[in-house]
């Protein structure tokens, strides 16, 4: 996708730099004249999205440890003095904890935008891969700044993560421990999360610039998922991605600063403006709201040890896609059933999101009893995320192997520039039937 | 070759083994407790090594159903008397943390009178046993002894 460069310099100084470190040049290849397909949608203004997330993030967060003091004994403390004294520190701490749930919608609409057009399949692979990666650091950034407060959910939440690994077999005890030095969450746990919170962003910003370059090898997937054949088919990224994001991250911004201005609490809980306590649990502790489905995934499995299993496979299933799907036709829009499946699987996904915020054994519809099947009743939130969790990893491991040999798809259009379906007489006619000789 | 593999072994060890406890930590001593100070049918929650310990004063009516359901089905099968000190069944003395991740159960919930873990819903009997939830073994009994009636040390 990326042809021979078109930059040319026009002064004398731009000449000079170009012949010593072509970097005007990069920038002017990957942001001005980088050919884009003609007709990405708003699906596609997240990766812009993604990248003001990661900025805001990074500079909102090293401001932020200007004030703050990584310690079990001051930690609380001087949070709260951000939000009362430091000047405007209130603005920079919401910003920053509210950036991170922005960060995580974000990220989730990038990434069923990538499953329902297939931009995963080949030769997107890499891409996808860095694109998980990038989503692993995330969660384990996350994870660690919401123990930073040190409030109770702060510290609980620590727990329970890190006696997941407590699950594995003969060396479990020993994971946890290194992980805490000590023999609990405590200080040294807090000050060796901070140290990692700081550092994962940059890791992050790392992996950005592989994904970014890995993107531009192989060039941008697009909503029918046929590659790009001529001139015809792409435009230039400037003006049309640049104002297209642009107009994007502003609508962006506004749902942020609606969080931030009015309503900063909503996506946390209460109980960590407590200072952490390691005598009483909070006694209804749940995770973050973007980690929701993943805890569902693990109370749903009785075994404890299973029950981790299935949680990390949640997101080895992510890893596993671009080889699960066995369909030739990139483009869920020219897949009917797979289709289908995409939103029952994002029902699914959300339905397991409220599942981790109840009490498994809260009813589902109230006051109605049915009966106990493995010891919870079947109206019971613990059986609704058992059936969301199966239709996740069947999503995964039987829906899309099997209905890529089965599923009759619709004919895919020749060309961008010539969609198939609108002009059904102008489109050869080998386009029609055999759709997965397409790229 | 295999002098560079031991020596960048040797390297790395030092900068995976500073995040075990340190010397400080590991330091920490035994504790000892007076359980007079538990009232019958109530628990004191002692820290230690950072985290709780449960001291349950038990009631004749909790004991006599922990030792009646020892031939419950239970996955981590334990009688009762395996559980507290020779003549001293009142004192029930388990680490207060849920042994499936960490949580503090709460004193007296769930349906077997013991505790419930608010976190993922596992059920402790008044022995401590788990009988229900994702939990795969009972509360931890710590080493410990009583240096008189009345005295406990504990680690």
């Amino acid at each position: 996708m990326s042809g021979h460069s078109t930059y040319e310099p026009k002064t004398g100084f731009e000449r000079w730099l170009d012949a010593r470190l072509p970097i005007v040049r990069l920038g002017y290849d990957s942001f001005v004249d980088y050919p884009t397909p003609r007709n990405l949608n708003y699906w596609w203004t997240f990766g812009g999205i993604l990248s003001l997330c990661l900025a805001s993030q990074l500079i909102t967060g090293i401001i932020l440890v200007m004030h703050y003091t990584p310690s079990a004994d001051h930690a609380f403390a001087s949070v709260e003095h951000i939000m009362r004294d430091v000047n405007y520190g209130w603005l920079i701490r919401y910003m920053h904890a509210n950036g991170a749930s922005m960060f995580f919608i974000a990220v989730y609409i990038h990434m069923l935008r990538g499953l329902y057009y297939g931009s995963y399949k080949a030769p997107r692979e890499v891409l996808w891969l860095l694109g998980c990666v990038i989503y692993l650091l995330m969660m384990a950034t996350a994870f660690m700044g919401y123990v930073l407060p040190w409030g109770q959910m702060s510290f609980h939440g620590a727990v329970v993560i890190t006696n997941l690994f407590g699950a594995l077999p003969v060396v479990g005890e020993s994971i946890t421990t290194w992980l805490w030095g000590g023999f609990a969450v405590d200080n040294p746990t807090l000050n060796r999360f901070f140290s990692l919170h700081y550092l994962l962003p940059f890791m992050i910003a790392g992996v950005v610039i592989l994904h970014i370059w890995a993107l531009h090898v192989v060039g941008q997937n697009n909503p029918t998922g046929v590659e790009p054949k001529s001139k015809a088919d792409t435009v230039p990224f400037t003006p049309y991605a640049t104002v297209k994001d642009g107009f994007a991250m502003s609508v962006f911004l506004i749902l942020f600063a609606w969080f931030v201005f009015f309503m900063p609490n909503a996506l946390g809980h209460a109980d960590n403006y407590i200072p952490a306590n390691p005598l009483v649990t909070p006694s209804h502790i749940v995770p973050e709201w973007y980690f929701l489905p993943f805890y569902a995934i693990l109370r749903a499995v009785p075994d404890k040890l299973m029950g981790v299993l299935a949680m990390f496979g949640a997101i080895a299933c992510l890893f596993a896609l671009p080889w699960l799907d066995t369909s030739k036709v990139r483009s869920m829009r020219y897949r009917p059933t797979a289709k289908i499946h995409f939103f029952i699987f994002v029902v699914a996904c959300c339905v397991l999101g409220v599942c981790g915020a109840k009490l498994p054994d809260d009813q589902v519809i109230p006051g109605v009893t049915t009966f106990q099947l493995m010891a919870s009743d079947l109206n019971s939130f613990v059986w609704l995320s058992r059936v969301a969790a199966l239709y996740y990893f069947a999503f995964f491991l039987v829906i899309l192997p099997m209905l890529g040999l089965t599923e009759k798809t619709l004919p895919v259009p020749d060309s961008i520039a010539s969609p198939a379906l609108s002009h059904p007489a102008a489109a050869p006619a080998e386009a029609t039937a055999a759709p997965e000789m397409k790229g | 070759m295999t002098a560079a593999a031991g020596g960048a072994v040797a390297l790395a060890w030092p900068f995976i083994d500073q995040m075990n406890p340190s010397a400080d930590t590991r330091a920490l001593a035994s504790i000892e407790f007076d359980v007079t100070k538990v009232g019958e049918g109530q628990q004191v929650v002692v820290k230690w090594r950072g985290k709780p310990l449960f001291v349950r004063n038990r009631t004749k009516a909790e004991i006599a159903k922990a030792v009646a359901d020892d031939g419950a089905s239970m996955k981590d099968p334990q009688k009762d008397a395996d559980r507290v000190k020779p003549g001293k069944a009142q004192w029930l003395i388990v680490g207060g943390n849920c042994t499936h991740l960490g949580c503090v159960p709460t004193f007296g919930g769930g349906e077997y009178g013991g505790w419930f873990c608010p976190c993922h819903g596992s059920v402790y009997d008044t022995s401590g046993r788990i009988r229900k939830g994702p939990a795969p073994k009972n509360l931890i009994v710590p080493e410990y002894a009583f240096l008189s009636d009345t005295k406990v040390k504990i680690g």
